[in-house]
């Protein structure tokens, strides 16, 4: 294993521990982006843990489908942003995990809450463009779920994006086909996400293997290329929401189920343990 | 009765423009942010001044309250522009998350409120903005009655650090509060001091309220009438003190009487000292297309329906 991946197993262990700790929350989608929030967090963004709320002068990392707060809490524990052992009071009364993240509960790494779906990408707009008055060259990411995309206010943002050429900006959507009452295509099917993008004016990368460390981290070093050029950059990352555990892989029952005892220690069998549990 | 006079009439948008021109030279921080209504919103001076700093978001406000709290974030002091309806109603959720209870300082800042917005008719007169809006936790809610107190209250909360919904209006007023007022944020304005009755007023009824208390006082009695331009936090204290001393008391607002002053008044006082309240507001229903003057007057917003309500208010005392 390379250190990225053993990163990425320990948050998935992380994942599948405080879903179980708190009985509930939204294992599926959040152990299919362990691996951008391993990259992102672990190589390619400079980043100060010792929180600012501005992000001056550093990489700032939006989570617009806040659902998936698990595996962000988890990288920004484990990159240093709190104590580790904090995982633990996830979603739980008086914590700074809440279900959803939020600045309100002062947790550091956080800068807008989320939760209530399509909103990430304006605030992630907005931060970048605050970058590009203030000179500051580096680049402001944002993640969103593909269902999120039915979200209209996702398209208000898409347009704005490219007319006003918000080239500091990397957008990824979790492309993994499944919402909570059942598949994309079954419940509201997205059509063609990339021609979408392209023909909104965005610079499109597709990445296949969203699961796949190697292939993801080429193709982040490829959107950063491509910032400041003029567009705003989409990555459209297939995952598989679940991944790799073998009875949560591809299927949106575990969008937002919490394992039982047993399966809690059949997923955790799967996952080396590779950091040291909270 | 404390003697108010005129000499010019402006719409209150118009100081929302004016103070805007004022920041965009002022302070390097503020930037402006409209839905395709920068005429309505008087913000052509700041355009042209700070290109830079204006950001057209085109006929997309969920889009502008993102953009805005993103720009808070990045420390800049981001003022949303829209009509009152689009920068509530229309986007309650996004300031709900990603401004309020993210603890974002963004202005909103919105126009065209109230029934005085005319003939564009119900879809656009919004009355339910300052209920929506005080009801979210951290907000603070602001409602000036002319176009120099709407100017101060520009100024004034571009240096509060906090999120705001700053509402004002379309029609021409007149301009009767002082070009070089002190706004400060939650304190009421002591209109005319007076023992027998408190009228409460926002907004476009203040004026209304300053013409009550002169047919008031033609009939002999002495009103005591407050400016609340901030509906939240509510200057419970002023209230209080006022209604301790005349017994009874009159809210006045171009907006629903569900969630509105007159509601917050209520609420203050049943709470505190239980004594009698009419309150002048529309009475739950939509507006419709009209002129200003004739909507106020079907809708019972005027100083004459101010003073039937005093007169009765009074009785109650009894």
């Amino acid at each position: 294993m390379t250190d990225l991946e053993k990163i990425a197993s320990q948050i998935r262990r992380d994942i599948i521990r405080m879903v179980h700790g708190a009985k509930n929350g939204h294992p599926g989608g959040a152990l299919g982006c362990a691996d951008l929030l391993t990259l992102l967090y672990f190589k390619h963004m400079s980043h100060h843990t010792d929180f600012k709320m501005n992000g001056k002068g550093e990489y700032v990392f939006f989570l617009s489908n806040g659902h998936i707060s698990a595996v962000q809490y988890s990288a920004l524990a484990r990159a240093g942003y709190f104590p580790i052992a904090e995982l633990a009071t996830h979603r739980k009364l008086n914590s700074r995990l809440q279900g959803h993240p939020t600045p309100h509960a002062h947790l550091p790494g956080v800068r807008v809450a989320s939760g209530s779906l399509g909103q990430g990408l304006s605030v992630a707009i907005g931060v970048a463009t605050g970058k590009k008055l203030d000179k500051d060259n580096k680049l402001v990411y944002v993640l969103m779920g593909d269902g999120e995309q039915q979200e209209g206010q996702v398209w208000e943002a898409a347009m704005y994006a490219a007319h006003h050429k918000i080239d500091n900006l990397v957008a990824f959507i979790d492309c993994n086909g499944q919402q909570i009452d059942g598949s994309t295509e079954e419940v509201m099917s997205l059509g063609e996400l990339q021609h979408k993008y392209q023909a909104f004016g965005w610079e499109v990368i597709t990445v296949l293997k969203g699961n796949d460390i190697p292939t993801l981290d080429a193709a982040i070093t490829e959107a950063k290329a491509k910032a400041h050029k003029g567009k705003p950059i989409m990555v459209l990352m297939h995952t598989e929401m679940g991944y790799p555990i073998d009875f949560m892989v591809g299927t949106h029952k575990w969008h937002g189920v919490a394992p039982s005892d047993a399966q809690k220690n059949l997923a955790l069998a799967q996952l080396p343990e590779t950091l040291g549990d909270y | 009765m404390k003697k108010y006079t005129f000499t010019e009439k402006k719409d209150t948008r118009s100081g929302f423009g004016d103070a805007m021109t004022e920041l965009g030279r002022n302070n390097p921080s503020v930037v402006a942010l409209c839905a395709d209504l920068t005429g309505s919103l008087k913000l052509d001076d700041f355009k042209q001044e700070n290109p830079e700093r204006f950001l057209q978001v085109g006929i997309a406000e969920a889009n502008m309250i993102g953009i805005a709290a993103g720009l808070a974030i990045a420390d800049k002091v981001p003022f949303t522009t829209t009509f009152a309806n689009f920068s509530t109603s229309r986007v309650y959720d996004q300031i709900r998350q990603s401004v309020c209870y993210s603890e974002k300082n963004v202005k909103i800042c919105a126009s065209h409120a109230g029934l005085t917005l005319g003939e564009d008719g119900a879809t656009h007169q919004v009355l339910e903005d300052l209920g929506m809006m005080k009801m979210l936790p951290g907000m603070t809610v602001i409602n000036p009655c002319d176009y120099n107190q709407t100017k101060a209250a520009t100024l004034a909360i571009a240096k509060h650090v906090g999120p705001v919904y700053l509402r004002f209006g379309r029609p021409v007023m007149p301009i009767f509060t002082a070009p070089d007022q002190k706004f400060e944020i939650g304190k009421a304005w002591m209109v005319n001091e007076g023992k027998d009755v408190s009228i409460f007023a926002t907004g476009h009824l203040v004026w209304e309220a300053i013409k009550a208390g002169e047919i008031l006082e033609a009939q002999g009695i002495d009103a005591e009438i407050i400016n609340i331009h901030t509906i939240k936090p509510l200057d419970e204290e002023a209230i209080l003190k006022s209604v301790a001393k005349t017994g009874c008391a009159v809210s006045a607002e171009e907006h629903n009487k569900l969630g509105g002053l007159g509601e917050s008044i209520s609420h203050v006082l049943s709470c505190n000292d239980p004594k009698p309240l009419e309150i002048v507001a529309v009475q739950d229903t939509f507006g419709e297309s009209g002129t200003p003057d004739e909507l106020m007057k079907k809708y019972g917003l005027t100083a004459e329906d101010i003073v039937k309500a005093t007169l009765k208010v009074i009785q109650r005392k009894k």
